[in-house]
């Protein structure tokens, strides 16, 4: 299936989560902390926050969000 | 999902081994059952199904009860606060409503202990339990140089699952010392089946007595300083799994007034909290691993569910597992060392850069929350608050609702 990240579309298989796709367009960051430093997932089992992306306009978590066609991913930068 | 309530008989929050073991049980008993869960799919951490992940026929049969008629499943959905007496509200990713349930189980599970060292921060560190949930997730390992580290028998088994997936994992960093470790191993034959479990996941690259140091790298990771016993060494990766043992999550309970000890939710023979109406079971009850969660959650289920005369005969079982529990918790206990690997510039809150020195001088949790907004960014202090009382023994923070971060328009249903 596509997705857009950062309205580029990259090819992910089946059942892969958000924060998997990322690491598969080799950029694995999701957000800059407050004082602008990368960050990407962290704890893997949504209890950390570092994964916080706009995912189809709404702010959700890379790491308990699958992909599904067409999905808009953007990085807080 | 369209309507503005929910109703059922006996809602269980968390599908991981234990939730799954009380939905089986309760549901023979004709009870109207929900079981929601904030992962998209099923197990739990240990259970979680993903894209390359084989699942033990066992384990598949243990998900069937979700298709059972009279249960209804909701995955990716957030608890959010209580909404009366005996309802919560829940939101997902599209929608949110209220649920109205007449018993409660809590299988909520644990979290890892995720302590601050110089460049915890740094793409390519995560938790040791992290790195396993992200892989079964479909995250690419194959050819990375991979460092697992902290404490517990976790640690194996995310080496183990980084193997498979193509990783070369050059160390396994264990904090415990070598004498402990050796001590569990004699006790091991009253658990046999953990003793198959230990020589699968066995590796060359475990180290007793070690421990990280610190991440290095500029914008990502691309080292590790080590302690190996007397020795300080520096190994080239590009990933750090490191977590140092688990965390009950007993937020909800909490929030609800169910009754804590020792960091977990107190429950009596009956897996019942000290709230009418909440039973609690598995790891956030104290952490004990899966055999002891399955009996703990079958009990729930069954006493939930007005089954509770076939709940007594679980008892001995529950012991057998309680008491293996009881050594991983003694064997594992974190040395002063891996207590004090925080720098002053290192952080500590995650969320709002803050760093440990900031929080470090202050009397207690609420202090260093006010001087410094430690805790009061999006993770609402799980990361931060929880290392602080591991570091400092600072009591935890009263729960805040939102209990996770929500939507505007879920916050008017209330």
């Amino acid at each position: 299936m596509i997705i857009y990240l950062e309205q580029q579309a990259l090819t992910v298989r089946d059942g892969l989560t958000v924060a998997a796709a990322l690491a598969h367009s080799g950029d694995e960051r999701t957000r800059r902390s407050c004082s602008g430093a990368p960050r990407a997932p962290f704890c893997g089992m949504g209890i950390c926050q570092e994964c916080r992306m706009t995912i189809d306009g709404r702010r959700q978590l890379a790491c308990q969000t699958l992909c599904r066609e067409g999905m808009h991913v953007e990085r807080s930068l | 999902m369209t309507e503005q309530r929910l109703d059922c008989d006996i809602l269980i929050v968390g599908s991981g081994p234990a939730g799954l073991a009380a939905a089986q049980a309760a549901s023979r008993s004709g009870a109207s059952l929900v079981v929601i869960d904030d992962n998209p799919r099923p197990g739990g951490q240990i259970w979680r199904n993903g894209p390359d992940t084989r699942l033990a026929p066992a384990v598949r049969e243990r998900f069937k009860v979700l298709d059972s008629p009279q249960l209804r499943y909701l995955s990716g959905t957030r608890i959010i606060d209580a909404a009366g007496p005996q309802a919560l509200l829940l939101e997902d990713a599209e929608h949110a409503w209220i649920i109205d349930y007449r018993q409660l189980i809590l299988c909520c599970g644990a979290r890892e202990l995720l302590l601050p060292f110089p460049g915890w921060t740094l793409p390519g560190v995560t938790g040791a339990g992290a790195l396993q949930a992200l892989l079964k997730n479909g995250l690419p390992l194959r050819g990375e140089r991979v460092v697992v580290a902290g404490s517990g028998p976790l640690l194996l088994a995310s080496a183990a699952s980084a193997r498979q997936a193509g990783a070369r994992v050059t160390r396994v960093l264990e904090q415990a010392p070598g004498a402990a470790l050796a001590r569990f191993a004699t006790g091991l034959w009253r658990w046999p089946s953990k003793i198959r479990q230990a020589l699968t996941l066995a590796t060359p690259a475990y180290r007793s007595n070690a421990h990280v140091l610190e991440a290095l790298g500029e914008q990502r990771l691309e080292a590790v300083r080590i302690r190996q016993g007397n020795s300080t060494l520096e190994l080239p990766c590009e990933r750090l799994a490191c977590g140092f043992g688990l965390v009950p999550n007993t937020l909800l309970a909490s929030h609800l007034g169910c009754q804590l000890q020792d960091h977990a939710i107190v429950v009596d023979h009956q897996q019942r909290t000290t709230v009418p109406g909440v039973l609690a079971a598995g790891e956030c009850t104290g952490v004990g691993g899966s055999e002891l969660a399955l009996i703990e959650g079958e009990i729930a289920g069954l006493v939930a569910s007005g089954q509770a005369s076939a709940a007594a005969a679980l008892n001995l079982r529950r012991q057998h597992w309680q008491a293996f529990a009881n050594q991983v918790r003694s064997t594992f206990a974190l040395r002063p060392e891996v207590l004090q690997l925080a720098r002053p510039d290192t952080l500590l809150c995650r969320c709002e850069d803050v760093a440990f020195s900031a929080i470090a001088e202050q009397p207690g949790w609420n202090a260093a929350k006010l001087q410094s907004r430690c805790g009061m960014g999006a993770c609402q202090g799980r990361v931060c608050a929880t290392a602080a009382q591991a570091l400092f023994g600072w009591a935890p923070p009263r729960p805040r609702t939102p209990l996770v971060p929500a939507r505007i328009a879920t916050l008017l249903k209330h």
